[in-house]
């Protein structure tokens, strides 16, 4: 898997930020002293396991099981930030161990007006709850269904992010030199509708894409220029890339491809009423296939959301919102697609978030549900995590899927319902 | 170094008023008569901004440690920046945590609102995700980190949401009864403040439920002087450096100290925005 990163190729870069914090200096060596004396360890280790509530012939029974060990390494010099965060983790279902690195960047406010990240590092932005339409770094999606914890839905983004501070606006440049695209469904660990088999598929048919991959040419650059007024958030975004999971089919229908996306959005967020309340939107256009009549490409879409968060009881929050995907080229969709192959035009979708927290914030009982009453299904993330002590956590959940249908987004996972529990030491 | 306390101690300034600290008798009141001219207002004003706005800002490094009635222990570990826009009036507050380790990195970031009307802004940074969240503020009484302090506790409770009357003045303390105008937003029915006579900190708070009884009390167990540059001046701040919370119905109690005390130091106003908020200032995390 791209994303797997060579042990070795951690030695390297912490060995490319050790000597470039020397070669910055003068006193090279006294700042590689500081930066050991300055250095923080952290991170946890975790035992994980999951299984499938329904037999699915194309998966394993087991939807998880893995044990993994974090560590996160920071220091700091008069002039910079330093982290290097990795995850270790052997897992059952893979039959492999692995090593993921999350973040390895170096961090610098070189003037009052700019912040400069550099490296592997972890991006969001936007207003949505779960839902994203101007975030375009990388998710990944197998981890948040096969039940990792929440944290790891974001996929690191290889990148320089600069941001720039003014009285007028701020605005952040994130630009990445290779796509990073999603770590999306491959059929891998998550079993999935193949249109072109037009039936569930898993391990019988792993995706196999092609991915721009070209240094500084398959490049992606995401733009977000954002002012608070009075407390309102108000954001302008921009994004010139690919669609991050796969969003067509090659010529000969061989391939998923990832077709050039440009996206451009703006977002208000702030205080309504008794609780947060936040509008986004985004134009999706899907440039290899402008007019729509491709039907092996992704349609332009405007996307739309509203959200509402408030507390309804002591310790007890509730969030609502409201999203919705419109194809802008519907007419050539249906017109290139075979009778019976065609989406609908608009995919609505209504999220509802429940939190509590009781025994003294201790005891964290969530439920996160996604509904589409267009595609006529559910994803449901119960989650229960009890802080035992001020290290040791212990966290059962499931990732519930029902549909109608076998091929609505989340109706072709209803076979991978699973439930997991997890022991978690964070030291 | 107002703001320090402030936070921890939170409920000091808030509104409360409170009265009868420990080993004070009701009975033994001995007023002299040059301080009766202070009305309740100037008394409460005055704990307020001693609680919760000394200093035009101000830092410190806090420890809270969470003992629950089966004696099992929790820790926080914080350092809280803060800075006020005017005394008595909106303030700024930065809270970074370094402990428990699970929650190391995560900053809280308050703008606070004077008016009554106005909700407190609050946000949230969760640094494994890059996340900056929103959060709701409507209810200030509950509890700040699963500790027995509540973020009114910490930031303040607004004078305005309670009468206060002087129910008795002690030679070392005024104790005021806070009263609150809108009982139904609140879980105590009123609450007593004893409030030093010489250095206007508030020592004790008491809180009552419906039924008349004692259910929570915050203590300030040690005040110490800390000293700081006012332009050219050098000025020494009172703080309480050690406060407990106490839950007499969950038999739970919080210790809160705060140690780093410093106010003064030339925080800027744009360190409580979202820049700061995913990469905080180094002063936030040394």
């Amino acid at each position: 898997m791209t994303h797997r990163i060579h042990p070795a190729t951690f030695v390297l870069v912490l060995a490319a930020i050790l000597s470039s914090a020397n070669a910055g200096q003068d006193k090279g060596a006294n700042n590689i002293d500081l930066l050991f004396s300055n250095l923080d360890m952290h991170g946890f280790y975790e035992i994980r396991s999951g299984y499938r509530t329904r037999k699915d012939k194309y998966e394993k029974d087991m939807s998880i099981m893995e044990q993994r060990l974090q560590v996160e390494l920071s220091s700091y010099l008069d002039w910079a930030d330093f982290k290097v965060k990795g995850d270790l983790f052997g897992d059952m279902v893979e039959e492999q161990a692995d090593f993921d690195l999350r973040e390895t960047f170096i961090f610098t406010r070189p003037y009052d007006f700019m912040d400069l990240k550099v490296g592997r590092q972890i991006l969001t932005w936007g207003t949505g709850d779960l839902i994203f339409i101007n975030d375009l770094f990388p998710k990944d999606w197998q981890s948040f269904f096969i039940g990792r914890d929440t944290e790891y839905l974001k996929a690191p983004s290889d990148a320089v992010k600069v941001s720039l501070f003014s009285d007028f606006a701020n605005l952040d440049i994130v630009y990445t030199p290779q796509f990073d695209p999603d770590r999306y469904i491959t059929g891998e660990r998550i079993s999935y509708w193949n249109s072109g088999l037009g039936r569930l598929a898993g391990t019988d048919a792993i995706i196999h894409t092609d991915k721009p991959n070209r240094w500084f040419r398959d490049d992606e650059i995401a733009l977000r220029l954002y002012k608070n007024i009075n407390n309102y958030e108000y954001a302008a975004y921009a994004y010139r890339g690919y669609w991050k999971s796969p969003g067509g089919l090659n010529a000969t229908r061989t391939q998923a491809i990832f077709p050039d996306l440009n996206v451009y959005g703006a977002s208000v967020r702030g205080n309504a009423g008794k609780g947060i309340g936040n509008l986004e939107f985004g134009y999706y256009e899907s440039d290899d296939d402008q007019s729509g009549h491709n039907g092996n490409i992704n349609n332009s879409e405007l996307r739309f959301l509203a959200g509402y968060t408030q507390d309804i009881g002591k310790d007890f929050t509730a969030g609502l919102q409201y999203y919705v995907e419109h194809m802008l080229d519907y007419d050539q969709h249906r017109d290139s697609m075979p009778a019976g192959l065609s989406r609908d035009r608009n995919r609505h979708l209504i999220t509802v978030r429940l939190t509590r927290l009781l025994m003294n914030q201790n005891l964290r009982c969530s439920l996160f549900t996604y509904f589409s009453p267009s595609d006529k299904d559910v994803y449901m993330r119960p989650n229960v995590n009890y802080k035992a002590s001020d290290n040791l956590a212990l966290e059962a959940g499931a990732n519930v899927f029902f549909g109608d249908y076998p091929s609505t987004f989340f109706g072709q996972f209803r076979n991978n319902t699973n439930l997991y529990a997890a022991v978690k030491y964070s030291f | 170094m107002k703001t320090i306390l402030f936070f921890m101690f939170i409920c000091v300034i808030s509104s409360p008023l409170f009265a009868d600290v420990n080993a004070v008798e009701p009975n033994e009141i001995a007023v002299s008569t040059t301080e009766q001219s202070l009305d309740v207002d100037s008394i409460i004003n005055k704990a307020n901004i001693m609680a919760y706005y000394q200093g035009d800002d101000g830092k410190a490094k806090v420890n809270m440690k969470i003992t629950d009635k089966n004696g099992q222990v929790r820790e926080r570990e914080f350092i809280i920046l803060r800075r006020d826009d005017a005394d008595g009036g909106d303030q700024k507050y930065f809270v970074y945590f370094i402990r428990p380790a699970d929650v190391r990195g995560m900053v809280f970031m308050v703008h606070k609102h004077a008016a009554l009307e106005k909700d407190d802004d609050r946000w949230l940074y969760l640094p494994a995700l890059d996340l900056v969240k929103r959060i709701a503020a409507s209810d200030k009484r509950t509890s700040f980190v699963g500790s027995d302090f509540l973020y009114e506790d910490v930031s303040g409770r607004n004078l305005a949401e309670d009468t206060h009357e002087l129910i008795q003045t002690t030679p070392e303390f005024y104790i005021i009864k806070n009263i609150p105008k809108d009982p139904d937003a609140v879980e105590f029915s009123y609450y007593n403040v004893a409030i030093d006579r010489k250095t206007f900190i508030p020592m004790k708070m008491e809180y009552y439920d419906r039924n008349g009884r004692l259910y929570r009390t915050i203590e300030s167990q040690k005040v110490e002087t800390i000293e700081a540059n006012q332009g050219d001046q050098v000025v020494q701040y009172p703080t309480v450096v050690t406060s407990i919370a106490s839950d007499l119905n969950s038999g739970s109690k919080t210790e809160m100290q705060f140690t780093d005390v410093q106010y003064n130091i030339g925080l800027r106003d744009d360190i409580f925005s979202e820049r700061y908020l995913r990469r905080p200032p180094r002063e936030a995390v040394k």
